[in-house]
């Protein structure tokens, strides 16, 4: 029983760390109707340039400096790169931001090394909060789910509440429109960018001492964010928050659990065959819930796709 | 006056063409291994060392047989076997008669079946296959063959002394095993599972499982696992971004036992886990650096330090190998006959610098050696990993660690 409520916490905080980078990403996405395929590699510079401010400053202004440096650099990747790509259409737009990405990490390898860097929790931080039976909750991924909760917050108010945000939603949906009326679309444009780098940026600073700061960590995060905002629904930051949620507490769940597949198929009725070791299935028999923790995700997404094409939130684009 | 100057350029020039054409070509050494994605850091820090292994041994002192060069060349295989037999293709292409490679027992099963089945079609174009570090028993039991030769000590020999230094822990009484899922993380769990049966049958064993290698972005829930099953003590054969995550994740969760690992050096490992690791984290390997095992390797120490100054000489037998295959080549007499190369490595005798002999034993091609178990600490540590203070303190050693271990291998010889 404590270890439910010990799951549903991990299972928070990688949910809400994979928000922060699935957020930006489908907010760029419904802006340009692009997918940033450098969108993880932004987060890998925040947990490098983190590191790098740590050195000298300080974590806190790690955390300070390094996203507004890495939604400055994503800005200017929108102002002076994207926007030139993008009269020629989508698809170069798509083979920019996956070139970007290559570059990012031949970079990253070429400052830092390919080795993981001794980047790590502050020690004002590194103690334990509390502990339900043996199994401590480190004060870090506390301090991890308020820096989200508040960023996701912020967001939406930003977003729904002010003048600002009601430009960008209707600059999202009619920007032509809204251009008409007098307001800079390409700079919001710029800023929608900018942020949403950003954001990506603050996921890598706070995760780079937890997961580790080393070159395949876009890698490693890269393809599930794009399972995220499908599921989600592509542009729609309510979606992303519920999928990131759903894939953090699926896959801690499955993998803290030895659920087999035989429990299962025995459970609908179905008998173990009696010579397993000749059964063609017999991959499938042994399977247990730990080693197909992580392909889950992908197994929803398939699903969704096929029944609510448009994702859990997303309307359906015309 | 002129003249003689210009007769002596001439024949200066004439006599080092003359040279440089009386000197074969190098021989060339492919790297096979990842060089770029999860585990590039530890592929990249084994081509530094090989490379400088290769000059600092052979090349500097002048080369081999009649000059001859040891020439390391990187490919990427992204630890992918797929990608590795078409890196091995294109080495063989390149007239290369040497691989090496390491990282993961996967590549290295691929890998030693294509050769095996290349050679008997190519006989002209034979290779060698010197492995360094993918340590599947099965390598050098049912699969082995006459072109694989390995110099790390194999799953089952590791865990033999590592499990003799669990069982002397009384206090040990529940272990939790995990690795990878590939044949590797089996064989680590398979040989923990005998050995600890034989040596302590006091041992609960409350944890047995694997996770996919190189994708779990967070090992959060397979800690909490571990400590809510008790467990005094845990054992893995992990590597690379996954080593470190483990550790660091059980560490932070609130386990408190040892853990027993095979890797958890270098490669920016050792300083990942700095003062959390300290007296906590065991590993065992070959080759004696703290303290060092000679004068002669402390010099090739410095030296390498001098020209990488944040590498680490975290695989020391990769020196073995160069040394192994270079008096080898000199007794055979030939670099490009690998078969008379092969059967100079088979049951060779050498001293290491790193300590202790080597043998070759010839009936399965494994390399058998001192082997030692060390603490992650920063305690009387001559030689730190990632110029983090931190380093691998030798506890105990096992000489010439199970020299009469059984082998399945039923060698196969070229006539």
């Amino acid at each position: 029983m404590e270890l439910i409520l010990v799951n549903v916490i991990d299972g928070l905080v990688t949910g809400l760390l994979l928000f922060m980078l699935s957020a930006g990403l489908t907010l760029i996405f419904s802006m340009m109707g692009v997918l940033n395929f450098a969108h993880a590699s932004f987060y890998m510079l925040g947990a490098y340039f983190a590191y790098q401010i740590s050195l000298a400053l300080g974590f806190w202004m790690g955390l300070l400096l390094a996203p507004l440096i890495v939604g400055v650099l994503g800005a200017g990747v929108e102002r002076y790169g994207l926007r030139r790509v993008h009269q020629y259409g989508h698809v170069p737009e798509l083979i920019f931001t996956f070139g970007l990405a290559l570059l990012i990490e031949e970079l990253v390898q070429f400052i830092w090394g390919k080795n993981q860097m001794p980047y790590d929790i502050p020690d004002i931080l590194n103690f334990t909060a509390f502990s339900i039976a043996g199994n401590s909750i480190p004060a870090y991924k506390i301090f991890m789910i308020f820096i989200s909760v508040a960023i996701f917050i912020g967001l939406l108010y930003i977003l729904t509440r002010t003048r600002v945000g009601m430009i960008i939603q209707a600059a999202l949906s009619y920007p032509r429109t809204v251009e008409a009326l007098g307001h800079n679309v390409p700079l919001i444009f710029m800023g929608v960018f900018g942020v949403g780098t950003a954001l990506a940026g603050v996921a890598g600073v706070i995760a780079g001492p937890v997961l580790g700061t080393f070159p395949g960590m876009a890698f490693v995060l890269g393809s599930i964010v794009f399972v995220t905002i499908v599921i989600g629904g592509l542009g729609s930051l309510w979606g992303a928050l519920v999928a990131s949620l759903l894939i953090g507490w699926l896959t801690t769940f499955a993998k803290s659990y030895n659920i087999e597949m035989s429990n299962i198929l025995n459970g609908i009725g179905i008998v173990t065959p009696s010579n397993l070791e000749d059964n063609i299935f017999r991959d499938l028999w042994t399977v247990t819930s730990p080693q197909i923790a992580d392909i889950l995700p992908y197994i929803l997404m398939v699903l969704i796709l096929i029944f609510r094409p448009a994702g859990l939130f997303g309307k359906r684009h015309t | 006056m002129k003249k003689i100057t210009k007769l002596g350029a001439v024949s200066a020039l004439s006599m080092i063409v003359g040279a440089s054409a009386a000197f074969a070509e190098n021989i060339k050494i492919a790297f096979i291994d990842p060089l770029s994605g999860p585990f590039a850091s530890t592929g990249t820090n084994g081509l530094h060392q090989f490379e400088f292994a290769a000059d600092y041994m052979v090349n500097d002192d002048g080369g081999v047989l009649d000059g001859q060069k040891f020439e390391i060349i990187g490919y990427d295989n992204k630890i992918s076997p797929k990608e590795s037999l078409i890196q091995l293709q294109v080495a063989i292409d390149q007239g290369v008669r040497y691989i090496v490679q390491g990282n993961s027992s996967g590549v290295a099963n691929a890998l030693t079946e294509a050769i095996d089945k290349h050679n008997k079609r190519n006989p002209d174009s034979r290779v060698l296959f010197l492995n360094y570090a993918a340590v599947d028993p099965a390598l050098t039991n049912e699969k082995c063959n006459f072109w694989h030769f390995r110099f790390d000590a194999n799953a089952d020999i590791k865990m033999d002394a590592l499990t003799d230094v669990i069982a002397q822990q009384d206090d040990i009484k529940k272990v939790y095993i995990i690795g990878q899922d590939y044949s590797f993380g089996k064989a680590v769990s398979a040989a923990a599972n005998k050995f600890l049966g034989e040596k302590r049958d006091d041992i609960e064993i409350v944890g047995d499982e694997l996770h996919p290698i190189g994708k779990v972005k967070d090992f959060t829930p397979y800690a909490r696992k571990i400590v809510a099953s008790g467990a005094d003590a845990v054992i893995t054969g992990n590597w690379g971004a996954d080593m470190l995550g483990l550790g660091k994740s059980v560490i932070e969760n609130g386990f408190d036992g040892p853990i027993y690992t095979y890797y958890a050096a270098g490669s920016g490992i050792t300083a990942a886990f700095g003062e959390s690791g300290k007296d906590r984290i065991r590993l065992i390997s070959q080759g004696g650096i703290n303290p060092i095992a000679s004068e002669e390797a402390r010099a090739a120490y410095e030296a390498f330090e001098k020209k990488y100054p944040d590498g680490n000489i975290d695989q020391s037998r990769i020196f073995n190998v160069i040394g192994m295959l270079e008096k080898a080549i000199e007794q055979a007499g030939t670099a490009d006959d690998v078969v008379a190369v092969a059967k100079e490595l088979e049951g060779m005798e050498y001293e290491t610098m790193w300590g202790g002999k080597l043998y070759m034993r010839p009936q399965d091609h494994q390399l058998i050696q001192d082997m030692h178990v060390g603490v992650h600490t920063d305690e009387n540590i001559d030689f730190d990993y990632d110029q983090s203070g931190f380093g691998v303190l030798t506890e105990s050693t096992v000489e010439m660690a199970s020299m009469d271990s059984p082998t399945t291998c039923e060698m196969k010889r070229p006539e």
